[in-house]
């Protein structure tokens, strides 16, 4: 195995695994999602003319939300009717997404762990982990690269520019 | 003469030891920001943004824009030597510098860009000395129906200049105002959007965005394709500046037209990633050598990165007078301006008249001072990316999260930053541009209730924006570019109709 950071020869020549209309597709309805919820909102808010207000708060967001609704009909339209080959063409393969979730999956869990074990603890362990798992290194040069990286930046927000972040057990122990 | 004086004095401000100290930090902050993937101008002021708040403003925003400065200088490093664009005004730039490394010239192609940049951002910031002040007199005069005209063609302007599809960009827009409008209305004090979140009463912060948007979707794009530095070792030899120099005289009319293109889309909302392929498209039509561009043209460096410096550099022109950034960049420095409690616009040059020239001299500073550490540092710099990206991709997370959390100290941000993340990949992909996404979030407020307030004095009559001849004729502009887009639309379908029915 080597780092998988690295493109590996011949993966170009991989199958799309979403085509770039679908994603166009899916893209669009979700803005047209948001539309309806803007839209639904501004209705209880009101977009009528108030005497000492004006317009009314849901005024603003009730036209935006109109508008983007009919942008993103018309994207939903255009990526439904497209037959071109541009269409057909991949927005990734399946190494790719593989590719994005080793970043990815691992950022959802040190971000869900960090409000427990406090970010700098988080942050050397997703970083000396990702070293190992995904970029083959040393267990040693991971560790060291990952508790400097996390030493550092306690120095520098905790110590020199005072700016509290997020701490756990660990910090506590210190006596911070 | 008013603005040579005051301009002295600014240089008096911004010659300090303590402030060429932050300068030349934040240059080579910025450099390295602007070398590696995922942290750019806009994402890596926004991180950084916190660490100012100890500072004087004066100071801060000396530090912040040097990190911006330096971030135009970097994304040209990897660009020549790598053929990886550090920053997407840096793409442009590939065409010829990267050849030119292969032929063993990269010192040359190096030496052009930076030197073009310089010029470019000079030649912006000599305009925004002399035109800054004019403006800003002339805005003490707007009304709310001048705000949002301006505004208006802020807005327009990316609909009717932008590059891709403009309903994307419509979409991508409306959907920033859609978020910047979640929370506290100004207004009228009620609760919008937020269906009893009390985590969205403050609404959506525009750092966590530009954070997300930027950051983590670029590092999921450079994860997907997969990252490997293997180009050409930098070595710059004091020979090569010279030797350089002598050939950029001769390239004055392309120096000249991409300064002019770069200001122009760097002062309407254009920015400089499409300032730097105007530059290029245009230096490849009208230059003798143009049939040579793509191969290894000098020429072919200097059109883009001059463009692009100059549109990144007046960008700050509309963001000091009007309070209405020109580009994402600009956006997180008017962020900043708010936080230290200074109201950009106008007022600015009236009631903080040291701190205004200060900057505006300290861009000058800043760009020699940015000359000067990357022509002497660029060996230093191109070996940061003989790190491997298994190391520097979770670590760009890292700092990601944290910029995101001291936004407001808050978790629930990380997590938004996430979304943005994966909502930035998208995004980019499709083709849904992110600068008017940002802008709208930054602005949104401001645009809604100088909209309320014009109505408000007119009692509900639209053309309060037509009362004078100054609103008028800035609405009609912006309307006019809005509806661009339509109109070539409709006029390029009847070419496709002739085309396919050849009667």
């Amino acid at each position: 195995m080597t780092d998988i950071t690295e493109p590996q020869p011949g993966e170009s020549h991989e199958p799309a695994l979403i085509t770039l209309r679908m994603a166009d597709i899916v893209v669009a309805c979700l803005f047209l999602i948001v539309s309806a919820i803007v839209i639904s909102d501004s209705v209880r808010l009101g977009f009528h003319w108030q005497d000492s207000v004006g317009p009314a708060p849901g005024y603003f967001p009730f036209y935006v939300a109109v508008v983007m609704a009919i942008a993103s009909a018309y994207n939903l339209g255009r990526a439904i009717l497209s037959r071109g080959p541009d269409e057909q063409e991949a927005m990734t393969t399946k190494t790719g997404v593989l590719r994005m979730s080793a970043i990815f999956l691992p950022a959802v869990i040190y971000v869900f762990a960090t409000s427990y074990i406090g970010i700098y603890v988080a942050s050397a362990i997703y970083i000396a982990a990702f070293m190992i798992f995904f970029g083959k290194f040393a267990i040693w040069k991971a560790l060291a690269v990952a508790l400097s990286i996390s030493i550092v930046s306690f120095m520098m927000f905790e110590v020199w520019f005072l700016v509290p972040l997020p701490k756990g057990p660990l910090e506590a122990a210190f006596g911070y | 003469m008013e603005e040579i004086g005051s301009l002295l004095g600014g240089f008096a401000v911004a010659i300090s030891p303590y402030n060429i100290a932050l300068m030349v930090v934040g240059i080579v902050l910025g450099v390295v920001i602007g070398v590696l993937p995922g942290l750019g101008g806009a994402n890596g002021v926004a991180i950084l943004l916190p660490l100012t708040f100890g500072m004087d403003p004066t100071s801060a925003i000396i530090m912040l824009t040097s990190i911006y400065w330096g971030a135009l200088f970097g994304g040209a490093i990897t660009a020549v030597l790598f053929n990886i664009p550090g920053e997407p005004w840096s793409v442009a730039t590939t065409f010829d510098g990267h050849p030119m490394a292969q032929k063993g010239k990269a010192d040359e192609a190096l030496v052009g860009a930076f030197t073009s940049s310089f010029v470019g951002a000079i030649f912006a910031v000599i305009l925004i000395t002399f035109l800054a002040p004019v403006i800003a007199k002339f805005a003490l005069r707007f009304g709310p129906a001048e705000f949002f005209a301006v505004q208006f063609l802020t807005f327009a302007s990316f609909l009717g200049m932008g590059r891709g599809s403009p309903m994307k960009t419509l979409a991508s827009m409306c959907l920033g105002f859609a978020l910047a409008s979640v929370g506290l209305d100004g207004v009228t004090g009620t609760l919008r959007l937020t269906f009893g979140h009390d985590e969205l009463m403050n609404g959506f912060k525009f750092l966590v965005a530009v954070i997300g948007l930027f950051g983590i979707g670029e590092i999921l794009s450079s994860m997907e394709e997969g990252l490997a530095f293997r180009g050409a070792a930098a070595k710059l030899k004091m020979d090569a500046v010279i030797r350089t120099w002598k050939q950029l005289p001769s390239m004055a009319v392309t120096f000249l037209r991409s300064c002019i293109v770069g200001c122009w889309m760097g002062i309407t909302p254009g920015g400089a990633t499409p300032a730097s392929f105007m530059g290029y498209g245009l230096a490849k039509r009208f230059s003798k050598r143009g049939r040579f561009f793509g191969k290894g043209e000098l020429e072919g460096v200097v059109a883009p990165e001059t463009a692009a410096h100059a549109a990144g550099t007046a960008a700050m022109l509309p963001m000091l007078t009007l309070g209405i950034p020109g580009s994402p960049t600009a956006a997180v420095l008017l962020g900043g301006l708010l936080i230290w409690g200074l109201q950009p616009g106008p007022l600015l040059f009236v009631e903080q008249k040291e701190f205004v020239w200060g900057l505006i001299a300290s861009m000058y500073m800043g760009n020699v001072v940015g000359l000067v550490i990357v022509l002497t540092c660029v060996p230093l710099f191109a070996a940061i990316l003989r790190v491997p990206f298994s190391i520097i991709a979770p670590a760009i997370v890292v700092v990601c999260a944290i910029g995101a959390y001291t936004v407001n100290n808050a978790m629930f941000d990380v997590w938004m930053m996430l979304v943005f993340g994966v909502l930035g990949y998208l995004f980019t992909k499709l083709g849904y541009p992110l600068p008017p996404l940002v802008l709208a979030l930054v602005l949104g407020d401001q645009a809604e209730s100088s909209f309320r307030q014009a109505m408000l004095t007119s009692q509900g009559d639209v053309t309060v924006f037509w009362h004078n001849w100054l609103s008028g004729g800035i609405m009609t502009l912006g309307v006019a570019l809005a509806l661009w887009p339509l109109v070539s639309m409709l006029f390029g379908k009847k070419d496709d109709d002739a085309v396919a029915n050849p009667a």
